[in-house]
């Protein structure tokens, strides 16, 4: 993952970091819900949710640890087969299938990742605050 | 010559600081699954200091692991609350001692400029 941080992690590349993550997580939780619904013709050509892995990133250096994204797997969840003869995609014996997404699943998903991420831009800004007050000594 | 200056009142600031990137870290992680939460004991980490111990060993010392209240079944340990608490005090603390250090400074100006 590209980080401003080359040298040892400090706070800001914590914050970073763990910022990114969240996002990653926001993006696959809205990828989830805008295929919500969606119908396909074939078992496996449903739409699966997915979802970001998260892993602790320690630098030993610092004692510091911050968020990898390990990556984003999609879920082994069955896709939901709906009888539906009329359905201009429905196979021989009349049925689609669609994408089995929890919405309100999601939806709680999208709103823990912000409010994580508002946690982490008041904790920097915090700590930014303290470092400027050092440095002006005032 | 700025330990004598500045007295316990930079080794604090130092801790205080090693002490907000841990906290830091945990409010970073509290979506990590298996995510242990670390905390520097902080009057621990100051009275090693004190007695000639380096900050950074002091701190690495005092550094233990937090016991959830209740713990998740992820095994993650970071509870929100407890680390936004203990962030808040730890600011708190950094502005107090960061306000020792400016009297310090301010009394020695005073005294080179002759006031």
């Amino acid at each position: 993952m590209g980080t401003v941080n080359s040298g040892p992690l400090n706070l800001f590349g914590v914050a970073q970091r763990g910022m990114s993550a969240q996002l990653v997580r926001m993006n696959a939780a809205a990828s989830n819900l805008a295929n919500a619904g969606s119908v396909s013709g074939t078992e496996e050509g449903a739409y699966k949710p997915i979802r970001a892995v998260f892993s602790e990133d320690l630098d030993a250096a610092s004692g510091l640890s911050t968020v990898a994204v390990n990556g984003v797997v999609r879920e082994k969840a069955a896709a939901v087969r709906q009888h539906d003869p009329d359905h201009p995609l429905a196979d021989a014996n009349g049925d689609v299938w669609t994408a089995p997404v929890d919405e309100n699943a999601e939806m709680v998903e999208m709103l823990e990742a912000s409010r994580q991420y508002q946690n982490m831009v008041e904790a920097l800004s915090t700590a930014k605050q303290l470092m400027l007050d050092t440095l002006r000594m005032k | 010559m700025s330990q004598d200056l500045f007295g316990i009142h930079g080794k604090a600031l130092e801790l205080r600081s090693q002490r907000m990137g841990l906290l830091a870290s945990n409010i970073a992680n509290a979506g990590t699954p298996g995510y242990k939460a670390k905390d520097i004991d902080f009057a621990a980490a100051i009275r090693a200091a004190d007695g000639g111990v380096g900050v950074d060993k002091a701190a690495s010392a005092a550094t233990q692991y937090r016991v959830p209240v209740m713990p998740s079944l992820d095994g993650n340990t970071v509870e929100l609350q407890n680390e936004q608490v203990a962030f808040s005090e730890n600011a708190v603390g950094y502005s107090a001692t960061l306000d020792f250090i400016r009297g310090r400074v301010d009394t020695v100006k005073r005294a080179l400029r002759g006031e």
